[in-house]
């Protein structure tokens, strides 16, 4: 831990990893809205070739050639993906495998073949230098900063000007192409827009972070975003925190001395593991929130089958009462009606006397009457409605109680106007 | 006892046992079936008679796909449970013949109409055993039988809709089966192959054959079926064609006072969500 | 030129090898991956090869030497729990697939170069040989390992001709198979299973980054060339043979090169010849039909346009302008007289001056041409409900496909009814205003 601190150097590699996360986090954003994320991998992969030639034909390592390469091929890829399709009928996977696999390996051999004039070599190309960003400066406003920095903080702006300037054709665009283009968007420009600003923050990325951070942060932030929220808006800042996050956890990981590791690994490792996070533990859309809502939702179906079968006791009028063994034995035992009964008389609704006898209280037999008017208001719906036989109406109904709003229930009883269940019971008055 | 108060239902006696007659071609027992929690059967409960001509028929979304599905057991029921000429579905595998719906495969698959047709052998082969020369006469033979005898060679992206229809149902009968379920076999054909289609399962109900369509198309349904299941959801109505298809039966089953249902469904999948 | 010539004479013992090795695992994935291409699985394959990095290296560490074995199996554990997560995402959140297959790609691979990097900084590292399962290095494989490969691919491949009917039931139709009793889902899981361990043991010679590619190009190649499964599968183990083949021929040749690319580059090459050349499915060879139909229905107008022009002046034998012609129709002047001037060379038209007459086997076919045309129209008007005025485009665009024995039905339908005029029809539309 002794030599575990940020300096000036750390700073700036933190910097430039921000602006490459960010910006390509929120292109992100669309790929995985539009179902284009292996694009955006393929697109990554595949301009390789097209920064190896660029930079033969300029001899050097200028940004502008460079750029405009890389957006050529990138343009190029997405063109012959679709044109596979089309014309040689490839199914679409099929069809992006080829083409980006195909020129990625001619980009490596080129590199491999000219690797004395190109400065590069095939392990950088795949998880970068950004552990050199530093040593290479150029001076801008009197001050010395990194190039890759500069480059990198370019493209985020005018990646989040971009997006801020066609944020309403963007939307419509990824959410309906159809309807974008009956309201006179042009769908294939936007698309072809997208894959080459994909194809830019890529080329200006590559350098410093590789192509599989890239890969990351053009599909993790923007999943692990469309998890946490359901809102375009929104998704856009998660994902951007998504990305910072990534960039800083990462590199403090990368930099710990006991592990002394490759950056752009540790940065698509931590990305990965909050997009797990969010798959898990997502408040709506995660695995553990639905498991928690089952149970939940089963919990509160025993409570009110447990209210609805003592209502049905008094009605009856039996003497004895029931207890709670009796009424756990009666739902096939188990956790869940145990819990339930908990959860009831916590509540108030059942309290439970000496031998465990329980019976209704007030606001038990208020909730209890209102479950049962529905339930019957429903078999009488579903008995006069649908010309179900009557020993087939119950189960339905009994599911139905449960998730059957007020509003449901008073029309119900509007159209029935009936005061009894097909089987002949009283059906409770409205609260 | 106490049990008997969860339900007042089950107070009532419960109905009597189906006679010692022979079972019906398909029994369904109070099917329900999810997809994502939202329900797209509830507590079907149907019986369709052996040697008739059945009709699916029910409005976009009212699971007519979905009951085929799990009669075959393709999708897996939330509860009940379904008998096939009396005996359950893996015992009654070889006795049922099935015909997707022509958008569920690929029609740029590298076969032959006679391929296609062939598969519908496999269901007699066992583990690892190639078709034979007899399996490929049974499939020429049910290839001419639907009038594509000609076509045996060709890719099935050259055929048309309707002739890919007819290699669907050319497999059907090369699997010789006591009953088959079809999945929409007259959408989008060509009034030819519509009469050859029906032509074709009216010789199978001569055989005593089994057949149970999903069907769209209200105008024919009394035409070409004689038994129907309304169904929306749920079974509105079954039966021989003429006691079933009433006005007020198809306003139960294509909307009017459904509107309930479709609110409760929505209730139920709100908060299975 | 010396190591070329040992190596194509196979002089060396070591090359044989290796060769063997990369024909083998070429052919083995060319066949698995027909499947996983005809089953939509492509991509999961680049997952997969990604996926098992960190496989590699969690077994340096375990094992601590570079045991072959032991980095397949490691491989193969990361492979498989890659596909495990793929599908968890899929069926248990709102995330589509291909959204899945890039994070688990990219944070496995990510982890990989991680676990990679701290073994390079250890003391005993010396590289541990890690670095040639990213692009691979087939050249470095030694008999064992071959025997290993050979081992497996031999598997495969026997599983595959085995089931071949049950997997091309699968891929074609999982549905039907399901109702015909086959259990689908294992079938798949095997499917699955074979192409993760095909994937793995082509890592040593192909490396993780490109694997995916000698699985899904050899597939897609040989989809060109055949309408038959057996002869696609076949074609694409061929084709994977080649590539393996060449590839590491290539990179055994150049120390410096991993044998990775390629091997891509050979099938990708494989692959821009199926299609460009591909008899039936290729670009060429469908570019040349389309211009062959286009020359077909533009001598047919051709042809139409001078009768149509005899008819109204009721005398066919009188010679037609080329303005006539050209305002009959909307076409272009260029178009035209290429048009025209093939007529001529066909013997269909005699032209001088720009003035053109049918010629007697011109007559014959254009009374055929315009017979098909009207009785089309004919058709569309009575049985399609269409409007008259609309027809003649219509009837234009399909007349030219018609099946003869349709025409004979049209025919005979007409003539039943008692108003067939022989030999060519009446139009339902006056004749000689330019079409719309």
């Amino acid at each position: 831990m002794n030599n575990w601190s940020i300096g000036p150097i750390d700073a700036w590699i933190i910097a430039t990893a921000i602006c490459c996360n960010v910006a390509c986090g929120l292109l992100g954003c669309f790929l995985v809205l539009r179902r284009m994320s292996l694009l955006g991998d393929a697109v990554s992969h595949a301009i390789l070739p097209g920064l190896v030639i660029a930079f033969m034909l300029s001899n050097s390592r200028a940004m502008g050639p460079m750029l405009i390469g890389a957006m050529l091929v990138g343009l190029f890829t997405a063109f012959m993906i679709e044109a596979l399709q089309r014309w040689g009928k490839v199914p679409e996977d099929a069809s992006m495998g080829v083409v980006f696999t195909s020129l990625f390996a001619l980009g490596v051999v080129l590199i491999t073949r000219y690797a004395a004039n190109v400065d590069l070599d095939p392990g950088c190309v795949l998880y970068g230098l950004i552990e050199f960003v530093p040593l290479d400066r150029i001076s801008l406003l009197g001050h010395e900063i990194p190039r890759a920095t500069v480059t990198l903080g370019f493209v985020l702006v005018v990646v989040v000007f971009l997006i801020a300037a066609f944020y309403k054709e963007l939307t419509i665009v990824s959410f309906d192409p159809y309807l974008a283009t009956t309201m006179g968007i042009n769908a294939a420009l936007v698309h072809y827009a997208l894959m080459a600003a994909v194809a830019a923050a890529t080329v200006a990325a590559f350098e410093a972070v590789g192509s599989i951070l890239v890969v990351a942060m053009l599909i993790a932030p923007g999943a692990t975003a469309h998890l946490l929220t359901d809102r375009l808006s929104r998704m856009l800042w998660i994902a951007a925190g998504v990305a910072v996050v990534s960039a800083v956890v990462g590199y403090m990981l990368a930099a710990h001395p006991r592990l002394n590791t490759s950056v752009a690994g540790m940065m698509s490792v931590v990305a990965g593991a909050q997009f797990a996070l969010a798959v898990f533990f997502a408040p709506r859309h995660g695995y553990v929130s639905k498991l928690l809502h089952q149970v939940a939702l089963s919990l509160r179906i025993a409570a009110e089958d447990i209210l609805g079968m003592l209502y049905r006791w008094e009605e009856a009028r039996r003497d004895a009462p029931l207890t709670r063994d009796q009424i756990v034995a009666a739902m096939a035992g188990g956790l869940t009606p145990r819990l339930a009964l908990l959860r009831l008389l916590r509540g108030g609704h059942i309290e439970s006397a000496v031998g465990a006898a329980v019976r209704l209280t007030e606001s038990g037999r208020a909730r209890a009457g209102s479950l049962v008017r529905t339930h019957r208001l429903w078999e009488s719906y579903l008995a006069q409605h649908l010309g179900l036989p009557l020993d087939h109406v119950h189960e339905p109904a009994q599911r139905m109680e449960h998730f059957v709003t007020p509003r449901i229930t008073e029309q119900l009883d509007a159209q029935l106007g009936a005061a009894q269940d097909p089987h002949g019971k009283e059906i409770p008055p409205a609260p | 006892m106490i049990a008997m108060f969860r339900s007042n239902a089950a107070l009532e006696t419960p109905a009597p046992a189906a006679g010692a007659q022979a079972a019906p071609a398909v029994d369904v027992h109070d099917v329900t079936v999810a997809y994502h929690r939202k329900p797209v059967l509830w507590d079907v409960d149907v019986a369709l008679p052996r040697g008739r001509l059945i009709a699916i028929v029910g409005p976009n979304g009212a699971g007519k796909s979905t009951l085929l599905k799990a009669i075959l057991g393709l999708v897996p029921l939330a509860s009940g449970r379904v008998e096939i000429l009396g005996r359950p579905l893996s015992q009654a595998r070889s006795m049922i013949g099935y015909v997707p719906q022509r958008e569920t495969v690929d029609w740029d698959f590298p076969v032959s109409a006679l391929d296609v047709v062939l598969m519908g052998r496999y269901g007699r082969l066992s583990w690892c055993r190639r078709p034979r020369r007899a399996d490929r006469e049974a499939a020429r033979g049910c290839l001419a039988q639907v009038g594509m005898g000609d076509f045996a060679g060709r890719q099935i992206n050259q055929l048309s809709g309707g002739q890919q229809q007819r290699v669907f149902l050319a497999r059907a009968l090369a699997q010789d089966a006591a009953i088959y379920f079809m999945d929409e076999p007259l959408a989008g054909v060509d009034a030819a192959t519509e009469r050859a289609i029906i032509d074709i399962l009216r010789s199978l109900r001569s055989a005593g054959r089994t057949v149970v369509a999903v069907h769209h198309d209200l105008q024919t349904v009394s035409e070409y079926f004689d038994h129907l299941v309304l169904l929306n959801m749920r079974v509105v109505a079954a039966g021989p064609i003429g006691s079933v298809y009433t006005t007020e039966n198809l306003q139960q089953t294509y909307g009017g006072r459904l509107t309930i249902l479709d609110e409760a469904a929505e209730a139920l999948r709100r908060a299975g969500r | 030129m010396d190591t070329f010539l040992r190596l194509i004479l196979l002089q060396d013992a070591n090359t044989r090898v290796v060769l063997l090795g990369a024909a083998l695992l070429g052919m083995t994935s060319g066949v698995i991956g027909s499947f996983a291409v005809l089953r939509r699985r492509a991509l999961l394959g680049d997952a997969l090869a990604h996926a098992a990095l960190p496989g590699i290296c969690t077994a340096y560490f375990v094992v601590g030497d570079k045991s072959f074995t032991a980095f397949l199996i490691g491989a193969l554990i990361f492979g498989t729990l890659g596909v495990l997560c793929v599908s968890f995402v899929r069926t248990h959140t709102r995330i589509k697939e291909d959204a899945a297959i890039g994070i688990v790609l990219s944070s496995f691979f990510g982890l990989g170069i991680v676990l990679s990097r701290i073994i390079q900084n250890q003391p005993a590292g010396n590289r541990a040989g890690l670095d040639t399962y990213i692009y691979g290095k087939a050249a470095l494989m030694v008999n064992q390992d071959v025997a290993l490969i050979a081992l497996v691919a031999g598997v495969i491949l026997i599983v595959v001709a085995l089931l071949f009917k049950e997997f091309s039931l699968l891929c074609f139709d999982r549905d039907f198979a399901a109702a015909q009793g086959w259990p689908a889902m294992w079938l798949d899981i095997l499917l699955m299973a074979l192409l993760c361990v095909c994937t793995v043991i082509g890592l040593p010679a192909v490396g993780v980054v490109l694997m995916a590619a000698l699985l899904i190009i050899p597939a897609a190649a040989a989809r060109f060339w055949t309408e038959r499964l057996s002869l696609m599968v076949a074609l694409a183990g061929l084709i994977g043979l080649l590539s393996g083949l060449i590839g590491t021929a290539a990179s055994a040749m150049a120390a410096h090169f991993a044998a990775g690319p390629p091997v891509v580059l050979a099938a990708a090459g494989f692959f821009m010849f199926s299609m460009l050349f591909a008899p039936r499915r290729g670009a060429l060879a469908d570019w040349w039909r389309r211009r062959k139909l286009r020359q077909r229905i533009a001598m047919q107008n051709v042809l139409r346009a001078l009768y149509e022009i005899g008819e109204a002046a009721g005398a066919f034998e009188r010679p037609a302008s080329f303005d006539q012609i050209l305002s009959s129709r909307a076409w272009t002047a260029p178009a035209l007289t290429e048009c025209l001037e093939r007529a001529v060379r066909a013997g269909l038209i005699r032209g001088r001056d720009d003035r053109y007459v049918l010629t007697d086997a011109g007559r014959r076919e254009a009374m055929r041409v315009v017979r098909a045309h009207r009785l089309w129209e004919i058709f569309l008007v009575e049985q399609a409900a269409i409007a008259p005025d609309h027809v003649d485009r219509d009837a234009d665009q399909i007349e030219h496909v018609l099946p003869p024995e349709l025409l004979a039905r049209l025919e005979e339908r007409l003539r039943q009814e008692g108003r067939l005029p022989a030999p060519v029809p009446q139009s339902p539309h006056p004749v000689g205003e330019v079409a719309p």
